[in-house]
């Protein structure tokens, strides 16, 4: 009896995993799918099953109901401008945090630990206000600035630093005279290369994902970022689904390819926090 | 290239300089907005009227909050989706580690990632795909109940009639946590693999020894051993749940649903200040959420945590 449980628990497990993987993956083929049909195919029995060829015509109806390679510009470039921002100001901060000692520094990094646990509508209404006495509504700067010295950013490169570089490397560089943002740019940097790309990854993907910054502090259509566009596209009547899903669709593309290609990385920076 | 002595950075105030970034964003968009909010929270405030406007009303704001009908209201549709959403996450995600961990090799790799992706990719793109998947008359979720009540057998489980998911107060919910639940167990189940991974072999070698067949192995060994990563990752899910906003705003337009069915607590107390333009209503209502997210986070600290110095 227990022989046949043990043969039969492999299979059970596989068929299990493999429905799962079908029901994670679906949404996307089907998205991918609409994006290359019109709404009155998209809303027929039964559905679109197939890619159709009319992904170009979704894309004129989408850049005729708003400004959406300008919106997809802005996500680009507040993405980027919030990569490299992050990137330099968090190492800076992982590396003070993992390779000196000075005052304040177990309260300073308390602050950064307590941070990551604020909850993210408790910002939502004073960063309005903060925005607008600064006269940041509308601003691009106001979706990059903000969270460019961020917490967990700051807590990633601490472990990495802490693990990956010698303290004496440092101490020697010191000893042949080299200053000290010297030291940070010409040895810290390039050892950090690693935890840089994976940072930058999850920094990349998580701008081009935002939707409550953007929601608060972007008023006018010109300067929305994709995900506000598309979804000021959506009305109760006469939504254009078929232009809405290719706008999805190019939305989700880019993350589709980097996650292809650099999977691994990412999943372990994402849950690095909880994983030591 | 060298600076002159006095210019360059000694290594005492080095860690400040390169801190000052953190220190002066904290600041600027962190702490003072908290502040400002808790202060806020005393306030009488229309945004159009100026900052000169302001005026003291004492604990008028919480009061409001606490007697609002559609206060309670979203905290009960906050607190369904959490649990509606959450702990089913958990409840699949570990045994389907557990699985993974046990029965996958070479694919390992490409069957993880395939879970993960939901959680990566916007949430409104996702939410746009769902609100056609779930249309009532031509959504392939429909069809597909459809299909199934079709079937001999198991036809009765599946409704006759097409369910109007988004539309119908009574089925907002479900949809909703239906789509959270789908973007976040891929997450869980990475934490709970990596907690997997830490158990050492050969307690389950001894195991097998001793006759231990594998429901007992993952019942007396497995799941205790995991118990550490249950605990971080209810946390997370309670955390997050509580915070939910995205979706259900999306899913229903921005506006909560009929009969505001989804409208969670951070939906409403975004309306309150955008749409309603009553700020210091809605500062005192996002105090009153996180005061019960603390509350919860410790709460559930207590039940799981482990005694003793391991934790």
């Amino acid at each position: 009896m227990k022989f046949q449980t043990d043969r039969l628990a492999p299979w059970a497990a596989y068929g299990v995993v493999a429905v799962g993987t079908l029901v994670m993956l679906l949404p996307f083929y089907f998205m991918f799918v609409f994006a290359t049909h019109s709404r009155t195919e998209i809303f027929s029995l039964p559905p679109p099953m197939f890619f159709g060829d009319d992904f170009f015509n979704n894309l004129k109806i989408l850049t005729e109901r708003m400004p959406f390679w300008r919106n997809l510009g802005w996500s680009l470039y507040v993405a980027i401008a919030s990569t490299v921002l992050t990137l330099m100001f968090c190492a800076m901060g992982g590396y003070a945090f993992a390779l000196f000692e000075f005052r304040f520094k177990n309260a300073l990094f308390g602050l950064v630990m307590g941070t990551m646990l604020l909850p993210s509508f408790m910002n939502m209404i004073p960063t309005f206000m903060i925005m607008d006495v600064l006269g940041w509504i509308d601003q691009p700067r106001a979706l990059y600035i903000p969270g460019a010295a961020s917490a967990f950013g700051i807590f990633l490169m601490r472990q990495f630093v802490g693990s990956s570089i010698p303290k004496d490397l440092i101490e020697a560089a010191r000893m042949d005279g080299c200053s000290e943002f010297g030291i940070f740019w010409r040895i810290v940097l390039p050892l950090l290369k690693p935890a840089l790309g994976t940072l930058g990854l999850i920094t990349f993907i998580a701008s081009w994902n935002n939707f409550i910054g953007p929601l608060v502090v972007m008023r006018s259509p010109e300067m929305y970022t994709l995900p506000l566009a598309l979804r000021s596209l959506q009305s109760p009547v006469n939504t254009e689904w078929g232009a809405l899903m290719t706008g999805s669709a190019i939305a989700t593309l880019p993350l589709v390819v980097l996650f292809v290609l650099s999977s691994r990385q990412l999943i372990s920076g994402l849950t690095a926090g909880a994983v030591k | 290239m060298k600076l002159p002595a006095a210019l360059r950075l000694s290594p005492e105030w080095a860690p400040y300089v390169f801190l000052s970034p953190f220190v002066v964003l904290f600041g600027v968009f962190g702490l003072f907005p908290l502040m400002f909010s808790l202060y806020l929270a005393f306030q009488s405030w229309e945004p159009t009227s100026g900052l000169g406007a302001m005026a003291f009303v004492g604990l008028d704001n919480y009061a409001f909050a606490l007697q609002d009908e559609w206060f309670w209201k979203s905290l009960g549709n906050t607190a369904w989706l959490a649990l509606a959403s959450g702990v089913p996450q958990h409840l699949v995600a570990i045994p389907l580690a557990y699985f993974i961990h046990t029965s996958f090799k070479r694919l390992r790799n490409g069957v993880v990632g395939a879970y993960f992706m939901p959680y990566i990719t916007s949430t409104v793109a996702i939410s746009i795909l769902f609100s056609s998947l779930l249309s009532t008359d031509f959504g392939l979720i429909n069809v597909g109940i459809k299909a199934m009540s079709e079937l001999p057998g198991i036809g009765w489980l599946f409704p006759k009639h097409p369910v109007d998911w988004l539309n119908e107060p009574s089925n907002i919910k479900p949809a909703i946590s239906m789509i959270v639940f789908w973007r976040y167990v891929g997450f869980n189940v990475v934490l709970y693999l990596a907690a997997l991974q830490t158990i050492p072999k050969d307690i389950y070698e001894a195991a097998t020894m001793d006759g231990a067949g594998r429901l007992q192995q993952f019942w007396y060994i497995t799941l205790p051993s995991l118990k550490p990563m249950i605990f971080f990752g209810v946390t997370l899910s309670v955390i997050g749940g509580l915070q939910l906003f995205e979706e259900p705003f999306i899913l229903t337009g921005g506006r909560g649903g009929s009969d505001q069915a989804g409208m969670t607590t951070a939906i409403y107390l975004y309306r309150m200040a955008f749409d309603f333009n009553d700020f210091g209503a809605a500062s005192a209502m996002s105090w009153l959420l996180f005061i019960l997210v603390a509350l919860l986070t410790w709460l559930t600290n207590k039940a799981f945590a482990p005694r003793g110095p391991s934790a």
